[in-house]
């Protein structure tokens, strides 16, 4: 600790006699070092009708300093959406997913581009983790022409087609069949391809999972079912909702395994064992123990069905930001101070990604904007009527002239 | 919006039912008088009604997602508190769910009040709405019903509710004989309404308009009241044209009748409030006065309900009709995100239907 202390100090004088030689030296040793590593996972697994794989989790510095960085944009990319919709500039719903990062990181590092993921309406940072950028997703939120859904979706509307991400979806529960039904069509491609179907707590009551799941099951379809357990489904706390909460057994005769959610090498240790499972024997169910820090929406300040001591104590004990960074710090990979820059970098892609995003007609210093004019406008109105039928078959609109207008496709 | 929906409630009119449909009660229907009772907005009076309602029946049972926190949008208030957790209780995330429970809960002669989140969610549970609810009491030969249920949900744009918090589904519901669709325009008739469906021996989906949940305010008495279902109402008196709504939609098309006035064209508009079975009498007796007829609604122009009552007063009045009748609704797309303001039928777009039906 203390030798740490020493070379962040140190590093710190050199950033202030000469900022860019530092800037540049900081990706020196850091991110490229791939000499493996094995750290055991926070807690054990836990099984239902299968075993549970190892808990120690081969990684590597580059890997850890990879999950840091990933987990880090990702916070910061939801506070900087928290912000962006207390000023009116991200209008509908939005659901913010800080605190539940290790998942979406952790999930990632232990698959491909090629199997499918689709979730729910909390979807910014799985979206971000398939591959999406930046500009893409603050677009998108702010119903600009550049976001992933050409602006027409909002908040919770995310897909992906080139990495296989099925989207985000509105309504709770309802993104699971589908999950399955991908799963069927990878049986059938023979490609060793799997599908991850991400439902929270809440969703876990609904009905159609068990449809669902039956079928995966009788079928053997390669679909991982998995359970974000974020403990609260909206205001109402899993006890509450569920006779039975611990969601990995009650796939019954599906096996299901319990995660820390908040670890990601856990995360991703398990992820990569499904797989596995999910191509020899069919559908598992992983349930990850993880945290929302923010409320369910923008609407719900998130501090009226639990305590700000429960929020707090989360934060300082698990938060998952801060177990990497403990870990990298543990063993040396990485200094405090060089940590702290590549969260400062963060910071400033979010930012920049923010402000090529905003339009240039709301922008506060339209002048300026408007000279470079880099900004995503907003959608052409007639983006309304395109994609409700497939190109050819315009939609009639009943115009207040008695005339019947038909939007012309692009 | 605010003010023109205080000027509906001065205007209430509170006959006794014509149609027989509302014969539910035990209850007489009390007599609006102007005025009196305490300044409200929409979901305060909700809250009000569900009070009255827990009250005045001991076998009333209000639950959904949420609601013994007080509901997303603070229509369940104080219930538990006031009527304890065995009456007053949330529910797992599971419309279909929800409703089954509903509709059983009923057919044991409770009053099951349930609450869908958002209309948008009704879906799932579609099915035992359309196939159980409504059907039980035919299917059974009446010797089971389950009149009992109500099913609240909140309906319609909010200004950025995006795909989800925004549709008006209530013309799906319009295709089911067995179910009553109801749609409050202000808290007065909220209460009033909401408590009428409640004490109904039908099943009824009520749809709450969101949007007006805080914005519409007005003099709602404290007592307990009904307002009769399947009764039209005549919210503004006119000779040219007769125009039909429900819900938020009034005070827009509220508006567009004032600006049509300065233009020298009367307007009446007609709050239908039940959507079915519905008032076409008094829909009739306006449209053969006025000879026109122009109607509005959030949902999609195609398979709306307005679809229905343009075809009925065509039927009924056909020769007496001195234009086409008029449709100014949501377009056929997915209710939109960032174009909301031009899906929405607003002030102008009405306006320009009148005129043009007037010119016809």
């Amino acid at each position: 600790m203390a030798l740490s202390k020493l070379s962040s100090s140190s590093s710190r004088l050199t950033n202030l006699l000469k900022p860019v030689t530092t800037s540049f030296l900081l990706h020196r040793p850091i991110s490229t070092d791939t000499t493996p590593l094995t750290i055991e996972t926070s807690v054990p697994f836990i099984s239902h009708q299968c075993d549970a794989p190892s808990r120690s989790v081969e990684t590597t510095p580059k890997e850890l300093l990879s999950f840091f960085r990933d987990m880090a944009l990702m916070r910061r990319m939801e506070i900087a959406a928290d912000s962006l919709y207390k000023a009116k500039l991200v209008r509908g719903f939005c659901h913010l997913y800080d605190g539940q990062e290790a998942v979406a990181v952790g999930m990632e590092a232990a698959i491909t581009k090629k199997d499918c993921v689709i979730t729910a309406y909390r979807d910014h940072c799985t979206f971000l983790g398939r591959g999406g950028t930046l500009l893409e997703i603050f677009s998108e939120l702010m119903g600009r022409k550049d976001g992933c859904s050409n602006g027409k979706g909002g908040s919770m509307h995310f897909y992906k087609k080139d990495a296989n991400f099925y989207g985000g979806h509105g309504i709770v529960g309802a993104q699971i069949p589908l999950g399955c039904g991908l799963a069927f069509a990878q049986k059938y491609s023979k490609d060793e391809t799997v599908t991850f179907a991400l439902y929270g707590d809440g969703a876990a009551n609904q009905g159609q999972l068990f449809e669902a799941l039956n079928i995966s099951a009788l079928w053997d379809l390669p679909a991982i079912l998995v359970c974000e357990n974020n403990h609260y489904g909206m205001g109402t706390a899993e006890w509450r909702a569920a006779k039975s909460p611990a969601y990995y057994k009650r796939g019954d005769y599906v096996p299901g395994l319990k995660v820390d959610g908040m670890d990601a090498l856990a995360v991703k240790q398990v992820c990569k064992f499904a797989k596995e499972h999910a191509l020899k024997n069919g559908p598992i169910i992983l349930e990850m123990d993880t945290y929302r820090y923010h409320g369910h929406s923008m609407s719900d300040p998130g501090s009226t069905y639990r305590t700000r001591d429960e929020i707090s104590g989360v934060r300082q004990e698990r938060d998952p930001i801060e177990r990497v960074r403990k870990l990298i710090l543990a063993h040396d990979l990485a200094t405090e101070k060089e940590l702290k820059d590549i969260e400062k970098e963060v910071r400033k892609e979010v930012d920049d990604a923010i402000a090529k995003a905003k339009d240039i007609f709301h922008s506060p210093d339209a002048v300026i904007c408007f000279s470079y004019s880099q900004e995503s406008p907003m959608p052409e109105p007639s983006e309304l009527f395109t994609n409700v039928y497939v190109k050819g078959y315009g939609v009639e609109a009943f115009g207040a002239d008695r005339k019947e207008v038909r939007g012309v496709l692009p | 919006m605010a003010t023109s929906f205080r000027r509906f409630g001065r205007r209430l009119v509170g006959s006794i039912s014509r149609n027989n449909f509302s014969t539910s009660c035990e209850k007489q229907l009390i007599q609006q008088q102007d005025g009196g009772g305490k300044s409200l907005n929409l979901y305060s009076a909700i809250n009000q009604a569900l009070h009255i309602a827990l009250e005045t029946d001991p076998r009333a049972y209000v639950f959904g997602e949420d609601v013994s926190f007080g509901g997303v949008f603070r229509c369940t208030t104080g219930l538990a508190d006031r009527f304890g957790k065995s009456r007053v209780f949330n529910t797992p995330l599971c419309e279909q769910g929800i409703v089954g429970f509903g509709i059983g809960l009923a057919a044991m002669g409770n009053r099951a009040i349930a609450e869908i989140q958002f209309a948008d969610y009704i879906f799932p549970a579609f099915d035992q709405i359309v196939n159980e609810a409504a059907k039980f009491r035919y299917r059974s030969g009446n010797q089971f019903n389950c009149g009992g249920l109500t099913i609240r949900a909140p309906y319609g744009a909010v200004g950025h509710g995006g795909h989800y918090h925004s549709q008006s589904p209530e013309a799906f519901f319009c295709h089911v004989p067995g179910l009553k669709v109801v749609i409050p325009r202000s808290p007065r008739q909220a209460k009033g309404l909401l408590l009428s469906c409640i004490r109904d021996p039908n099943p009824i989906v009520f749809f709450e308009p969101k949007w007006l949940y805080r914005l519409s305010i007005e003099e709602v008495p404290e007592d307990d009241y009904m307002l009769p279902l399947s009764e039209a109402e005549v919210i503004r008196e006119g000779s040219d044209i007769t125009l039909v709504g429900w819900g938020a939609q009034l005070s827009v098309m509220e508006d567009a009748c004032i600006d049509a006035e300065k233009e020298g064209i009367s307007c009446e508009l007609i709050d239908l409030k039940t959507l079915i079975p519905w008032d076409k009498e008094m829909v009739e007796a306006s449209v053969k006065k006025t000879g026109r007829l122009l109607i509005s609604h959030e949902a999609p122009i195609t398979g709306g309900f307005g679809a229905e009552i343009s075809a009925s007063i065509v039927e009924r009045c056909f020769l007496r009709l001195e234009a086409p009748v008029a449709r100014v609704c949501g377009l056929d797309t997915p209710f939109p995100l960032v174009f909301e303001p031009f899906y929405m039928p607003t002030k102008n777009k009405i306006l320009d239907a009148i005129k043009s039906t007037i010119n016809y």
